[in-house]
């Protein structure tokens, strides 16, 4: 499927099923983060049962130094 | 002790966590800050450059209350968005409204401010809006149900310091939630004058961040703070246009 994620187009690999599969698939499902899949913010234990599908919009952000 | 809702701290200093020249020296900043509470912004994660050092993972975050912050946001709509953003990570309830309306100058826009500060009481967050210098603001945001409310001293980054003192001493005249100073202190006695003008606390990052020796800053404002504060309670002495000598005038061998 193809995604908008972080404002790139990306065609993820088929396997790509849930959030959860998306994070281990960049690597970063042990760093903080938190997914918003089109408007909706995800708690981390919604990301196994969040399922994916063709052109969601999806935004993956964490905390970085500011005042 | 510093109370904020339904928290309490022993350091009156919160210090943000941007624009240190290594995570080493800003590990050590932090330390001996003695701050408890830390802010950060919320941003997009550069996903494929994941292995990118994040300062908050080498953090004890069970040792420090994590204030994150929307800046970035220009309306009300924008910072409720981030603050949601923030919470979901399930390590903060605490958000510092920033709502920018004037690029140049990095001044909040207060109708905005006050609107997501509204809005994100509701929601159940413990809310502190960054907001300028005005006293009707201030009240406003109180009456909003805000848990502190964070006057700047000076635009944000410049380091001029507490600019108009009178302004800040009506918010806190006034003030039924503590009043913590965010933004433009630059040096130890601006942060010492914020805390001798009854200010709760203060909040700054560049100050620190951006000094020649940023580790020795940062224990030079905990000090500060916490003299102003000892100052503050102590009750300073009333200023006379003339002299007053501390010594007897009785008893002198002379004459």
């Amino acid at each position: 499927m193809k995604v908008l994620l972080n404002g790139e187009f990306i065609q993820l690999p088929e396997e790509i099923v849930s959030v959860s599969d998306l994070l281990k698939h960049y690597e970063i499902h042990d760093k903080v983060v938190v997914v918003e899949v089109n408007g909706e913010i995800l708690i981390s234990e919604n990301h196994q049962s969040t399922r994916l599908s063709d052109k969601d919009r999806i935004e993956i952000v964490h905390f970085v130094g500011g005042g | 002790m510093l109370k904020i809702g339904p928290l309490s701290f022993n350091s009156r200093l919160l210090l943000g966590t941007g624009k240190y020249p290594s995570y080493e020296i800003q590990k050590k900043a932090v330390e001996v800050s003695e701050a408890e509470i830390l802010t950060f912004a919320v941003r997009r994660m550069n996903i494929f450059e994941p292995s990118q050092p994040n300062f908050l993972e080498q953090l004890d975050t069970s040792k420090y209350t994590l204030l994150p912050n929307t800046a970035g946001a220009k309306t009300a709509a924008e910072a409720v968005r981030i603050a949601k953003l923030a919470k979901a990570s399930g390590l903060c309830d605490m958000i510092k409204v920033e709502v920018i309306g004037c690029d140049k100058t990095l001044l909040p826009d207060p109708i905005e401010t006050l609107k997501a500060t509204e809005e994100l009481v509701k929601e159940g967050f413990i809310v502190l809006p960054y907001t300028s210098d005005d006293v009707v603001l201030a009240r406003k945001l109180q009456e909003a149900g805000c848990h502190a409310v964070m006057p700047g001293a000076s635009p944000i980054g410049s380091g001029q310091g507490i600019i108009n003192p009178v302004n800040l001493s009506f918010i806190i005249e006034q003030a039924v939630v503590p009043v913590i100073v965010d933004a433009g202190v630059g040096s130890p006695a601006d942060a010492a004058l914020a805390m001798e003008l009854g200010a709760d606390g203060v909040l700054l990052n560049t100050a620190v961040s951006a000094a020649k020796d940023p580790v020795k800053m940062a224990k030079a404002m905990s000090l500060a703070i916490e003299a102003g504060r000892l100052g503050y309670e102590a009750g300073r002495i009333e200023k006379k246009r003339y002299a007053t000598a501390s010594s007897p005038k009785e008893g002198m061998s002379i004459g």
